[in-house]
């Protein structure tokens, strides 16, 4: 199992490789005008603030070449996270639908929160539908929007893949999501499950030092079952 | 050398915060009859293009067409 983690100008992905590591994953950082990931397994857009995030969060991130590669993985069935300002990179590239705006009330928000896992078609982990989880979110710009036709299709082909919870996994109260995200939505896969990005940081949730292993799910999960599906 | 404004303001339906928050003051601070704010991007471009270059700017930079729209006005020469 080898993991290529993307690096852009502006992200901070030393504690996605490190989470990997402590999982038993090889992890690679590739910088972003890498042209070749035919090496790897599968392959991270982590957080950070890809260019500065300038123009909108990821636009500039999403021209880069290595993105094209990327888009190219994804294409052949390879398996792709991204993680916070990752997952708003992918929606800008289109790989998933929607947009991340910026938060509804404005303020950046850090801290742990809860969230449901959903029956989805996620190849990513195999955390059970209704497992409820404690990962740190740490983002300005994570209120997920689509239009209502995609919210129904991510629905009804079960691209939801983590939504904002009450402690006991019940939904919250309209408008609780901490950033305001439509339907509680803090991930959502592609059609094929290969492609997942999130807002909160599960690699920040891999040590009982540093406040829960929860996260480490999204990391072990993936070595059973991406190994050798990689482009 | 021309020079085009661009105005890029989210499509309806999607959230606008800046937009909500200012509505939300300036009835605070008195003001009545204040239907609604939207609060977008102003982009002034001067270059050697015409119209048809500007708007694959902004498709494929400026804006993203699943939360924008864009409005592209000459304003003569730079």
């Amino acid at each position: 199992m080898h993991l290529g983690v993307v690096r852009f100008p502006g992200s901070n992905c030393d504690d996605v490789a490190y989470a990997a590591r402590s999982c038993g994953i090889g992890v690679e950082c590739v910088w972003h005008d890498e042209t070749d990931l035919a090496r790897f397994d599968g392959i991270i857009v982590p957080g950070g603030f890809s260019y500065g995030d300038y123009i909108r969060y990821g636009a500039v991130a999403r021209l880069s070449p290595i993105m094209a590669e990327v888009a190219r993985f994804a294409e052949r069935g390879g398996p792709v996270m991204g993680i916070g300002n990752g997952f708003q990179i992918l929606a800008e590239s289109h790989l998933l639908p929607g947009a991340l705006l910026r938060n509804e009330g404005l303020k950046f928000v850090c801290r742990t929160e809860t969230l449901r896992v959903e029956q989805s078609v996620c190849r990513w982990f195999d955390l059970p539908a209704g497992e409820v989880v404690e990962i740190p979110v740490s983002h300005g710009g994570g209120h997920y929007y689509c239009d209502e036709q995609t919210l129904s299709r991510l629905q009804d082909s079960g691209q939801i893949v983590l939504r904002y919870s009450e402690r006991d996994g019940s939904r919250l109260p309209a408008g609780c999501a901490p950033d305001g995200s439509l339907d509680d939505i803090a991930g959502i896969c592609n059609e094929r499950g290969n492609v997942f990005g999130l807002m909160p940081h599960p690699e920040r949730a891999v040590d009982p030092l540093t406040g829960g292993t929860d996260g480490r799910a999204f990391f072990t999960a993936a070595v059973k079952h991406l190994a050798g599906t990689g482009g | 050398m021309a020079r085009y404004e661009v105005y890029v303001t989210y499509k309806e339906g999607v959230f606008d915060p800046p937009g909500a928050m200012a509505e939300r003051v300036l009835a605070n601070l008195g003001f009545g009859g204040v239907n609604s704010v939207s609060v977008g991007k102003f982009i002034e471009i001067d270059a050697d293009a015409d119209i048809e270059s500007v708007r694959k700017m902004c498709d494929q930079l400026l804006a993203n067409p699943v939360i924008e729209d864009y409005r592209i006005i000459v304003a003569g020469e730079a």
